[in-house]
């Protein structure tokens, strides 16, 4: 009982989940537990399993072994406090639709079955457009939007889902510094709502300034805790194994320019 | 009055077909509907050979049966590993040879032409008519087109906002709870339907046209999904007719006729919108490259 | 067996059986390069848009010689890729939109076509729409003899151009940058798609022949991973498949070749998906039941280690 209890404070734990797609185990015995009102980042080098965890977390790959429980209960009955920023590429941006519609999906979790968005759909998604800058696009055709405006148009929709669970796959790949800077205000924003943000992440230069806590991932957790703690030279050496060009004389910040682009 | 009939036939054909093209087109999806047109075949086949009737109904179920197992099969031999193209040929080349052999078992109690599934004879469509206590009550096809129609203008208004989401991102959709798999299928199996109620009156190769050609074309008028769809149903409504006045010129296939006129119309907006056509693209970048030049 | 004897002794039977035999194998290695280009379906496309070539070819000569229909057919399948690379091209519509397109609009010119040669008077058109369903039964001397000259161009030049026809379907950039003229080659390839298309439409029909493509090389990819052994299987296959529906359709009379083909080659494709080693899926289960089985030794031993620590502490 007290065990439910203290789980029903925890936006996010995840008991020693495993997911295989072949033979190869991607995500091995992870095990996760997420402090509430936090900025989580999660890194690793290429095929660790970053975007898999998510996924694994959100359901839509099947696990092997674990389980996944959003403040104390399984994912699929608490739907409605989880938002989800796919991957940029996930989706098509020739669709016929503007930018204020893509965000006006993100209330379609809310609307239940048959309900149709009205004004007040409207009203939400107007207002989380312009908390990301784009209102006065909100007409434009999502095809003619820049890298950045469509990353920002994805943010918007994850607003209006009013979560208190944030999943967000890569959202800082492909974009201008103007709009890596907005993004990572909105997410201060979130944190101090109280919501729970969690980022995959793979510039290693700017994990310092932007993450409460870290998960260093390589098909295992290699490490998981404060930033200050966690990001350090062994860890990171550890997770990105030869990757990780080791320079001694220079720099901390310098070393993780160096190796930032590793997700290529 | 067969005037009258073929084009009420042509045009409620064109509406069911141009309203689910939308979605299989922008789903990436349109070569499924090829296969699902194809193994309607063996569908009416089995439907006749079980319940022995030509009764249209009973072959609308059978066909969309087959149609859900089309795609049920499809998606199972490519999550196990064949490429999605080669997938749908084997589907839709083994359900269409079964249906054949089918045929050929049965030919002398079925009365079923392979042409006519192949090719459609819109122009026989009034011969065949529904009498309800005496009362003629106009051709079957019709009815049943009519009924298809209502059917699929209710399903998709009614889930309008599922299909979108399901079409744009369907990851999303899943993480919020849209059952995904199921407006698939419920997509696929109006999909059988339409194709079935049509293919007697266009054949099923012709119903692929129906199905790609009003869609793309509109995809290529508008940016917005809504109007989206009402403009693919008024270029098919539109190549129905054309199509029609052109058949009766040439003395030709009048299903024929209709999928060329929506080849024509797709041509035009290909070379003329005024968004995405290629005349208005080659205009937009002179008009760069003076302005650079300048 | 008596049957298949007598298949093999009846001169005209042994036509067929070379004509059928001929097609599988000449479809199965071409269509191993079309798989592996991910250009499954357009053996369809194309085989749909050879009608109205097929159909201004007997217009403009009045006979029905395969030779003439080869030529129509494949100029105008030639213009039916084009079409789908233009669409593709210059408008925001992707492939499988463009091949819906130029597959329907091409057989409904073709079908306008078809019904003004029947409402004319031509000579002897009563043979053109058997054409298009396929009738292998009806294959003589004259067509298996222009079919075995096409088949062995194929083969033999899909063995001479082995190499150059590997790296277009892998990597068509690098071919480029090694300096092979690859857009020849892959007008090449699609040239051959067509030939085999055309001849394989007499024997299957319009809609069958996709499967002559497709189906031997997708059964072919699951039992080996080097390409020259995948063209082998699959054009055996395909030739198999051909002995297998030769033979039951001439046991009963009014079961056809073709659909009995394409239905050998099918469950040809079903052992394969189900018994492929490494790729079928009883040998993926297989594996993936080992890697639950060494997670869960390898949580087992953690576990007991890790209770070893607690009672040393």
């Amino acid at each position: 009982m007290s065990r439910q209890l203290q789980a029903a404070g925890v936006p996010l734990q995840i008991n020693s989940l495993s997911v295989a797609y072949q033979k190869k185990p991607v995500l091995r015995n992870v095990s996760l537990e997420v402090t509430e009102g936090q900025l989580i980042g999660i890194i690793g080098p290429n095929g660790a399993g970053k975007s898999t965890l998510i996924k694994a977390a959100l359901g839509l790959i099947p696990k092997l072994e674990g389980s996944v429980l959003v403040y104390g209960k399984p994912y699929n009955e608490q739907r409605k406090l989880i938002g989800y920023v796919p991957q940029r590429e996930s989706v098509d941006w020739d669709f016929p639709t503007n930018a204020l519609d893509v965000v006006m999906m993100g209330r379609y979790g809310r609307l239940g079955w048959f309900r149709r968005p009205g004004a007040k759909e409207k009203a939400i998604a107007m207002e989380c457009l312009a908390k990301v800058g784009m209102a006065e696009l909100a007409d434009r055709q999502i095809s003619q939007l820049s890298g950045g405006q469509q990353q920002r148009v994805f943010l918007a929709r994850a607003l209006a889902q009013d979560a208190k669970l944030y999943f967000m796959d890569e959202p800082f790949a492909g974009v201008d510094a103007a709009t890596e800077k907005a993004i990572i205000m909105l997410l201060q924003e979130l944190k101090g709502q109280g919501k729970t943000v969690i980022v995959v992440h793979h510039d290693l230069a700017t994990v310092k300034e932007y993450f409460d806590s870290v998960m260093l991932l390589n098909i295992e957790v290699q490490a998981f805790g404060k930033t200050e703690d966690v990001f350090t030279r062994s860890n990171l050496q550890q997770t990105y194994g030869g990757r990780f060009a080791f320079l001694d004389r220079q720099e901390d910040e310098e070393l993780t320019l160096l190796s930032g682009k590793g997700r290529g | 009055m067969t005037d009258f009939w073929v084009l009420l036939t042509g045009a409620l054909v064109a509406s069911c077909c141009a309203i689910l093209g939308c979605f299989l087109v922008l789903r990436r999806m349109s070569m499924i509907g090829d296969a699902i047109s194809h193994s309607v075949l063996p569908g009416i086949v089995i439907a006749f050979m079980m319940s022995g009737s030509r009764d249209s109904f009973i072959m609308l179920l059978g066909a969309s049966v087959l149609g859900l197992i089309t795609v049920f099969l499809i998606q199972l031999f490519q999550q196990s590993g064949v490429q999605a193209d080669a997938s749908i040929g084997v589907v839709f080349t083994a359900l269409f040879a079964i249906g054949v052999v089918l045929v050929s078992l049965n030919l002398k109690n079925v009365d079923i032409d392979l042409d006519c599934v192949l090719y459609g004879e819109i122009a026989h469509v009034h011969w065949n008519t529904w009498e309800m206590s005496g009362m003629d009550m106009g051709p079957k096809a019709v009815w049943m087109l009519g009924i298809t129609l209502l059917i699929i203008i209710g399903v998709i208004s009614l889930f309008y906002k599922q299909f979108k989401l399901c079409a744009f991102d369907p990851a999303l959709a899943a993480a919020i709870g849209i059952p995904v798999a199921l407006f698939h299928y419920l997509l696929m199996g109006l999909v059988s339907m339409a194709t079935v109620s049509s293919f007697e009156s266009v054949g099923a190769i012709l119903v692929v046209g129906m199905l790609i050609i009003p869609a793309s074309a509109a995809y290529l008028l508008t940016d917005r999904l809504g109007a989206m769809i009402f403009i693919s149903v008024a270029i098919g409504i539109a190549s129905t007719g054309i199509g029609y006045g052109v058949s009766i010129v040439l003395d030709a296939s009048i299903a024929g006729c209709m999928v060329c006129a929506a080849a024509v119309l797709f041509i035009l907006a290909f070379l003329l919108s005024p968004s995405h056509g290629l005349v208005a693209r080659k205009l937009r970048r002179r008009t760069l490259s003076g302005n650079t030049a300048v | 067996m008596q049957s298949l004897l007598d298949m093999m002794t009846d001169p005209n039977s042994q036509w067929i059986l070379l004509g059928c035999v001929l097609l599988g194998l000449c479809s199965g290695v071409i269509g191993c390069f079309a798989y592996l280009r991910k250009q499954s379906l357009m053996g369809d496309t194309l085989a749909h848009s050879a009608l109205p070539g097929i159909c201004i070819a007997f217009m403009l000569t009045g006979t029905k010689s395969i030779l003439l229909f080869l030529i129509g057919a494949g100029i105008s399948g030639l213009l039916a890729t084009f079409g789908i690379s233009w669409i593709t091209r210059y408008s925001r519509i992707k492939s499988d939109a463009a091949m819906g397109i130029v597959l329907s609009s091409f057989f409904g010119l073709g079908i306008v076509l078809l019904t003004q040669i029947q409402h004319s008077d031509y000579g002897n058109q009563s043979g053109l729409d058997k054409f298009l369903f396929g009738q292998a039964a009806s294959m003589i001397g004259s067509d298996v003899q222009t079919m075995l000259i096409v088949c062995a161009f194929i083969v033999i030049a899909c063995t001479l151009l082995f190499k150059e026809f590997k790296l277009i379907s892998f990597d068509p950039g690098f071919a480029r940058g090694l300096g092979f003229p690859v857009g020849v080659l892959e007008q090449l390839l699609m040239f051959f798609i067509v030939v085999a298309v055309v001849v394989g439409i007499q024997a299957v029909g319009v809609v069958l022949v996709a499967a002559l493509l497709i189906t031997p090389a997708v059964s072919a990819r699951y039992w080996t991973d080097r390409l020259g052994i995948m063209v082998v299987m699959s054009g055996l296959f395909g030739a198999l498949a051909g002995v297998v529906g030769t033979w039951l359709s001439s046991t009963t009379a009014s079961l056809p070749t073709g659909p009995i083909s394409v239905l050998a080659s099918t469950l040809l494709f079903i052992v394969s998906l189900l018994f492929g080693p490494r790729r079928g899926l009883l040998a993926k289960r297989i594996v993936r039941s080992r890697a639950r089985q060494t997670l869960m030794e390898e949580q087992k031993s953690r576990m007991r280690d890790l209770v070893k620590e607690g009672s040393s502490l």
